[in-house]
């Protein structure tokens, strides 16, 4: 919502107020309404790396769906996206997908297992010679020839993230979106694919990064976007991330970055509320230790404060 | 922005009616064929047999008013005659599918839960039944048992269990990885114990779904073994009897012998199985997301 | 020929082989169990063979007769004897046919081939358009109509259709014959392709409308899969138009379970086959079996039954067969690359 300073290239990728929510019928017919996304806002600019970061099942790949427009048809959306200053409606997503905008899905799954690699890293190319764009990020991440004759399955975990991301790298995007792309994965791994990904933002591309894991986020990214239950808690520079977290704003920020083993692995009772059932008021504030009466009223608006963004009444 | 509410586009035909979610049209239409269904039964339990006496000055008439499905060669109305065959194929339908779906469960939850020994007997026999076309089986099984009555249910209900014990020894399967039943194990209840007390009771609403959408097939087959002969006698009118007696009078021009109690059979079957499907979608939603 | 080839080549003769031999124990489990219990049915064989002539027949010639069957050995002997002349080629003889069995079954059999074949083909090639055109379309009007007309067949008795078309088609328009295989009273060397062709169309025609309903429904509900899938998301993600998914990922990722199902199906299409058989008095292998088993010919119904089930067998085998050969999954499945 609020660019920190204004000196700084325009975003490419601007989120405001992002909401999803889904129907779904449990036993007997009975609906729920489930709520993975509530007010998002985030903001990326070209050549950044920014990290989106909360615990599994908040909702985190559903955000990079909503950018490219492939959520579910019983999906509601509300909210605004933007992208290079226009409004990102839903022809231009169709427009941008693949071209503009790119994704690094998770897992082998996304990959169609009858057809072979190099078809389908071929198939995300738009512009140019496919073939020879291919031969040279396969080679460029260190994948022998032969690899593109080969299936899925036939392929080590190792080899499945080069793959997904030459798709990416292929497709020429100015915003990339890599989905939890390092999944209990070995250190070894995780560093290179980091790596890759942080090329990428060296070549002036915006790369968004949603993970769960906010150690590896911390090792490349520019910002770090803390999510709590589907909304956005705190947007920070990793830099902030230093000593006991004291230049961090929001408790769950601060709650997070204490968890780590080498900061002490401190434990904040509670959980993510479920789905249907979220708060009235602040999202985080059945576990906040800062928490009063005001917080169970209304939830808090984002605010800036010292170069970065948060959403508490109590923040200073 | 895209989004499509799933309840707000609920097609109402017209705009006059109140506009039903989803749960109020499972229950309407499970209420909607079970009246039917009932309708028939009652129909054919009621009508008294003076319908189907023979009335030799009323032979061969063409549906009307008086006789919606016209009548026989031997003046029988072949509504009456229709309804009270619907109901026969739905009694045996129901006392075949019933006994089927215990055989089934017997056989699926043993296989799942007595060891890989009584697992491996229970695949084979399943193959075993499967290994042979289905009316094959049929007319075996009821050319030993002589046909008629006990035959036609008896056949029917020591074939229609092999799918069901698959899907019920999946199940059960599944649910023996669960943690409530693993820790049962620990504790040191008896297997018979766990099938009993824990994996009952889960299975019981699938099973009562896979049972009424047994009847369909259970009824079809039934009709089927009846029309060639093997099945339920002459004397009774069974659909599968009607249909195979009209055979005689097709060239004679009395498509109404045919027509009526063939679609009569459909309507009941298939009203069956919407009211099996949407029986199971309250069950079971996630098949039901659409 | 490359060691890879080799391998394949060599796995695929195993799995055949351990097939077999399980086809083996099936079948001789079925030969036992059939035998068993028509040997408790309470028809007379006797009376079965000599037919109409019952009253006529002397309690002597009845005992020749029971002899000559071998009617009087205990039940075991019979099994064993039986068996012993079915692994030898000799299926007995049809009472009703008077003719060896083996014959009978596959003269019969080429009719129904003719008949199960064309109805196999066309339920297949329709049943997989209309299966696709729904899936693509899921949810809207033409697959709600396509929904509904798969579903409503489902529950047609085979029997009532083939009537139906028979009195339309048959009676009323005259446009085929009402029954049989040729046409009645020519000489069987004088009966054309055209005759055969023309008493095929309308148990032909049964059988596909109907077989159509069951391979529509399950390519739909495949294809439904597949567009739900994550590889299509990602597909999706990467900007190809639905077309380029519907074609690139949608066929492909369709055809196989299509085309396993449908060998798979031959179970299906035997039953319907006896049914339409009986209404248009078709003589192919299914009215056969019914008549076996109407009149007591013991030995064409237990060589029916053998026959079935071999039909059933070959028919999953070449399911598993295809299926091995051609998802890559199963085909190259040893060879994870090591390297990371």
């Amino acid at each position: 919502m609020i660019a920190p300073e204004a000196s700084e290239p325009k975003p490419i990728l601007d989120v405001r107020d992002l909401s999803v929510s889904f129907e779904q019928y449990a036993r007997g017919l009975q609906k729920k309404t489930l709520r993975p996304i509530t007010s998002l806002s985030v903001t990326i600019r070209p050549g950044e790396v920014l990290a989106v970061v909360g615990s599994s099942g908040s909702g985190k790949s559903l955000l990079a769906h909503a950018i490219l427009g492939i959520l579910p048809s019983n999906a509601r959306v509300t909210g605004t996206l933007r992208h290079a200053n226009e409004n990102l409606t839903p022809e231009r997503q169709v427009a941008l997908r693949g071209s503009d905008i790119a994704l690094v899905p998770q897992s082998v799954g996304f990959l169609n297992p009858l057809m072979r690699v190099g078809a389908q890293v071929r198939s995300a190319a738009h512009n140019g010679n496919a073939a020879e764009a291919q031969r040279a990020i396969f080679a460029r991440y260190r994948l022998a020839p032969e690899v593109a004759g080969m299936y899925p399955f036939q392929l080590s975990g190792g080899m499945t993230r080069r793959v997904l991301v030459s798709t990416a790298m292929i497709s020429g995007a100015s915003l990339i979106i890599a989905d939890e792309p390092t999944p209990g994965m070995h250190s070894a791994v995780v560093e290179e694919t980091l790596g890759h990904l942080r090329e990428l933002a060296g070549e002036g591309r915006a790369v968004m990064l949603i993970t769960h894991d906010i150690e590896a986020a911390l090792t490349i990214a520019d910002r770090i976007a803390v999510l709590y239950a589907g909304t956005t808690v705190e947007i920070a520079s990793v830099a902030d991330f230093t000593g006991d977290g004291q230049s961090l704003r929001h408790p769950y920020s601060k709650a997070l970055w204490r968890a780590l083993p080498q900061n002490g692995f401190a434990v904040t009772p509670g959980a993510q509320p479920v789905l249907d059932e979220l708060p009235p008021g602040c999202l985080y504030e059945p576990r906040c230790p800062m928490s009063t009466p005001d917080c169970t009223g209304a939830r808090p608006e984002v605010r800036a404060l010292r170069g970065g963004v948060v959403r508490c009444f109590h923040a200073a | 922005m895209s989004s499509v509410d799933a309840v707000a586009v609920s097609h109402s035909r017209t705009g006059r009616l109140p506009r039903l979610n989803r749960r109020q049209r499972t229950l309407l239409v499970i209420v909607l064929s079970a009246a039917l269904l009932l309708s028939v039964v009652a129909g054919g339990l009621l009508l008294g047999n003076e319908m189907l006496t023979t009335n030799l000055d009323q032979r061969n008439l063409s549906p009307s008013l008086e006789h919606p499905f016209g009548t026989d060669w031997l003046g029988r109305d072949m509504l009456a005659r229709t309804l009270k065959g619907l109901t026969l194929s739905l009694v045996v339908g129901v006392l075949a599918s019933t006994v089927s779906v215990l055989i089934a469960l017997t056989l699926g939850m043993a296989a799942a839960t007595f060891g890989r020994a009584v697992d491996g007997a229970v695949t084979w026999l399943v193959d075993l039944f499967l290994s042979v076309p289905h009316l094959v089986v049929l007319i075996l099984i009821a050319f030993t048992l002589g046909g008629g009555t006990k035959g036609v249910i008896l056949a029917v209900a020591l074939t229609h269990w092999p799918s069901l014990t698959r899907v019920i020894r999946a199940e059960v399967l599944q649910l023996r990885t669960a943690e409530f039943v693993q820790v049962s194990r620990r504790l040191g209840r008896t297997r018979w114990w766990i099938a009993t007390r824990h994996l009952l009771p889960h299975l019981v609403p699938q099973i009562l779904v896979g049972l009424v959408l047994l009847f369909p097939h259970a009824i079809l087959h039934e009709a089927a073994i009846t029309f060639l002969g093997f099945g339920l006698s002459p004397q009774q009118p069974a659909v599968g009897v009607i249909l195979s007696e009209s055979m005689r009078h097709l060239s004679t021009g009395y498509w109404w012998l045919a027509l009526f109690p063939g679609l009569a059979l459909l309507v009941m079957v298939r009203a069956f199985d919407i009211l099996g499907d949407n029986l199971r979608s309250l069950v079971d939603p996630r098949i039901a997301h659409e | 020929m490359r060691p890879e080839e080799r391998v394949q080549i060599a796995a695929v003769l195993v799995f055949i082989a351990r097939k077999s031999f399980r086809l083996g124990t099936l079948l001789v489990a079925v030969c036992v169990l059939s035998f068993w219990l028509v040997s408790h049915s309470p028809i007379d064989p006797v009376n079965a063979y000599v037919g109409a002539d019952v009253m006529r027949v002397g309690p002597e010639q009845r005992a020749a007769i029971a002899a000559y069957w071998g009617l009087n050995d205990p039940p075991l002997q019979r099994l064993v004897n039986w068996g012993a002349a079915v692994l030898r080629g000799d299926w007995g003889t049809s009472m009703i046919f008077r003719q060896p069995v083996i014959d009978v079954i596959s003269e019969r059999f080429t009719a129904s081939l003719a008949l199960m074949g064309t109805a196999w083909v066309l339920s297949g090639v329709f049943g997989f358009a209309l299966g696709i055109i729904a899936g693509a379309r899921q949810g809207t009007w033409i697959d709600r109509c396509i929904k509904w007309y798969c579903l409503t067949l489902a529950s047609t008795p085979t029997f009532w259709l083939g009537l139906l078309l028979l009195i339309v088609f048959a009676v009323w328009l005259g446009w085929a014959p009402v029954g049989l295989g040729v046409p009645a009273g020519v000489l069987s060397d004088e009966v054309t392709f055209g005759d055969r062709i023309r008493h095929l169309v309308l148990p032909a025609a049964t059988l596909s409308i109907l077989g159509v309903a069951n391979v529509a429904l399950h390519t739909r509900q495949k294809l439904v899969d597949v567009l739900a899938s994550d590889y299509v998301l990602f597909a999706r993600a990467k900007g190809e138009s639905e077309f380029a998914i519907l074609w690139k990922h949608g066929l492909r990722n369709v055809a196989l379970p299509a085309v396993t199902l449908q060998f798979a199906s031959l179970s299906e299409l035997f039953g319907g086959s006896i049914l339409a058989e009986q209404v248009f008095a078709y003589p192919g292998l299914g009215q056969a079996t019914v008549q076996a088993g109407l009149r007591g010919d013991v030995p064409l119904l237990l060589g029916a039954v053998i026959f079935g089930a071999v039909f059933v067998f070959v028919g999953n085998l070449l399911a598993d067969i295809i299926y091995r050969f051609v998802d890559p999954r199963i085909r190259w499945g040893g060879g994870r690359y090591e390297q990371c």
